[in-house]
């Protein structure tokens, strides 16, 4: 059979809620288009409900996340790296698809992406060491400060880091414990669900990183009200909708963390952003 | 018409029952999921959310349940949010026999008079005991200060065909039940295997002086499973066409959302009709769903999504 005999098999871009592949449950999707207008794939358009759905499954998963040791949680964030690098073809593809660049510069950029993970694994069982404390107490106690994750964090990636700011705002986020909520940039869709194809393919347990894809002005004000999500990484809002997240998060006391964009993203600072820090005074036997 | 005339011998009774019309599964299930699609408008939502919170059993029916645990669950009936105090009370809270008198002191105690305490009884859930026992389970509920009493039907004896020894035992606790406590009867659906049973048990609990309609236990899966409760309440709907005689239904196990708890809602109007929109008719069985139930409300108050922070602990 000749090769344009084939019926294409085209591709549905779905969330990725829970562990789980699934339309909106609005039933919307988006054109998604390159820079010179050309269609490129109708990927879902996340609504409240969507964002709520992820929100339950996040809050569920994260018990769990955040008792399992340190240790354990470096080797899921080094297995993903695993399997990232044996798909890394994938991930350069949907970048040079939403972006337009050339081979050589996604390549360079989805690299660096995977080599994030690793970066992250790495510090899960250190982070503890670094910034937890023994503190010096007048008094006949042994008084220890020990860094635990937040709960639920809202992560908007910073859509010109491409996948290495992806995998930056995810992996920092989940290293300590949180459970993650990405809403990818609306204009890079294909490579945060290609990610979502990855992680459901690696270790990490059902629900620790959900992602949405669709209008981030749209979910913004969702993700700002909501009384279950406990911090927001901001990095790729702009200005206004930042504004609207401050005052909106301001009403339930979320922490909300804003980046600079990075040549590396390899600073503690956003390791340290959705951490909780427990001193506990231990009292010393004579 | 149906015949609904029953001398309660066993070939009468057996006789009465298999000449009930059959259930179409099919059917049912198809009703029951296009029931369950219909979209309800926000005004709507606020008050179903209001009758359903009212309808709620709060049930606690662990071996590890506590006189503490059972306090904090009388408490959380009579105010289930305590920062709003015009969310209703609970239908009723639903205990184990022996956490009887602690749970009606407590309520007392706090001024929830009006909240009946139920008590799930007859060697609850299995039922596997001798009817001395039985017997003496329900007294000491109704002595202990249990309004309404949850028997389980013997479902050894009905799966066998034995409905005479099934209709006695109903008869005999309703006897002790009398005009002290509402009678529901457990009919754990999910042991009955098929529709046609369910519609044979709730006829004949229905004959045998049943206040109420129970679909489980809440112990075994599936439980209240939508076409059972549409089964059901086409029963208590046909019973009181016939006989006059209005019959509770209450659906418990698996209803753990505000959106499972809003179509029961649909079932009963659209199926038994708006006077078992009531809690003295319609009662949901649950523990984890007052939360949910809170929490949506709070979102219709308030436009925000509201946590699991935000209400109180079971």
């Amino acid at each position: 059979m000749a090769t344009s005999d084939r019926i294409d098999v085209k591709k549905t871009y779905k969330l990725y809620i829970n562990g789980e592949f699934v339309r909106s449950e609005s039933g919307r999707s988006y054109e998604l288009k390159n820079k010179t207008g050309k269609f490129i794939a109708n990927p879902a358009q996340g609504s409240r409900k969507d964002l709520r759905d992820a929100v339950t499954a996040a809050r569920a998963a994260h018990s769990g996340w955040a008792n399992a040791t340190a240790y354990n949680r470096g080797q899921v964030l080094y297995r993903v790296a695993e399997v990232l690098e044996q798909r890394k073809n994938e991930l350069i593809t949907a970048y040079t698809l939403e972006t337009g660049s050339t081979q050589s510069v996604a390549q360079k950029n989805v690299l660096a992406g995977i080599d994030y993970w690793v970066w992250a694994a790495g510090w899960s069982d250190k982070i503890a060491t670094v910034l937890g404390s023994t503190n010096p107490v007048a008094g006949p106690f042994y008084n220890f400060t020990a860094p635990e994750s937040l709960g639920v964090v809202a992560n908007f990636p910073i859509i010109s880091g491409g996948f290495l700011a992806l995998s930056a705002t995810i992996a920092s986020t989940i290293v300590t414990g949180n459970t993650s909520i990405v809403v990818a940039n609306e204009k890079s869709p294909l490579i945060a669900i290609t990610l979502a194809e990855i992680l459901a393919t690696s270790d990490v347990p059902n629900g620790v990183v959900n992602i949405l894809t669709g209008k981030d002005s749209e979910l913004q004000p969702w993700v700002a009200s909501h009384m279950e999500i406990d911090g927001v990484e901001a990095s790729g809002l702009n200005k206004k909708s930042l504004g609207e997240l401050k005052i909106a998060g301001a009403q339930n006391f979320k922490r909300i963390a804003y980046f600079k964009n990075s040549t590396d993203y390899k600073e503690i600072e956003r390791l340290s952003a959705f951490i909780e820090y427990k001193t506990v005074w231990h009292t010393v036997g004579y | 018409m149906m015949r609904i005339n029953i001398d309660s011998t066993p070939s009468s009774l057996k006789s009465f029952l298999n000449e009930l019309p059959k259930v179409d599964q099919v059917g049912a299930a198809a009703r029951a999921a296009m029931l369950a699609t219909r979209s309800i408008k926000n005004d709507s939502k606020k008050k179903a959310i209001d009758l359903a919170i009212s309808m709620v059993d709060l049930t606690t029916l662990e071996g590890s349940d506590t006189p503490g645990k059972i306090k904090s669950l009388v408490t959380k009936a009579l105010h289930p949010d305590p920062s709003n105090p015009d969310v209703p009370h609970v239908g009723a809270v639903c205990v184990y026999n022996d956490m009887v008198s602690i749970a009606r002191a407590e309520l007392d105690r706090i001024g929830g008079q009006s909240i009946p305490v139920a008590a799930v009884s007859t060697a609850f859930p299995s039922g596997r005991a001798s009817m001395a026992v039985k017997i003496q389970d329900t007294q000491d509920a109704i002595a202990a200060g249990a309004s309404e009493i949850d028997m389980v039907i013997d479902r050894g004896a009905f799966l066998s065909g034995d409905y005479k020894l099934v209709f006695d035992e109903i008869v005999a606790i309703k006897d002790i039940c009398g005009q002290k406590a509402h009678l529901k009867v457990i009919l754990e659906t999910g042991e009955l295997v098929t529709l046609d049973n369910v519609r044979k048990a709730s006829y004949l609990a229905m004959a045998a002086g049943a206040d109420f309609i129970r679909t489980s236990t809440g112990k075994i899966s599936p439980a209240a499973t939508p076409p059972v409760v549409l089964v059901m309440l086409e029963a208590v709907r046909d019973f009181y066409n016939t006989l006059g005689i209005q019959v509770g239904v209450k659906p418990a196990g698996g209803i753990r959302t505000t959106k499972d708890a809003i179509r029961q809602l649909v079932f009963v109007k659209e199926t038994a009709g708006d006077l078992w929109l009531d809690p003295r008719f319609f009662r949901i069985g649950a523990s984890a769903l007052l939360n949910d139930l809170l929490m949506q409300r709070m979102k219709l108050q308030t436009g925000y999504y509201a946590g699991r922070n935000y209400v109180t602990i079971d």
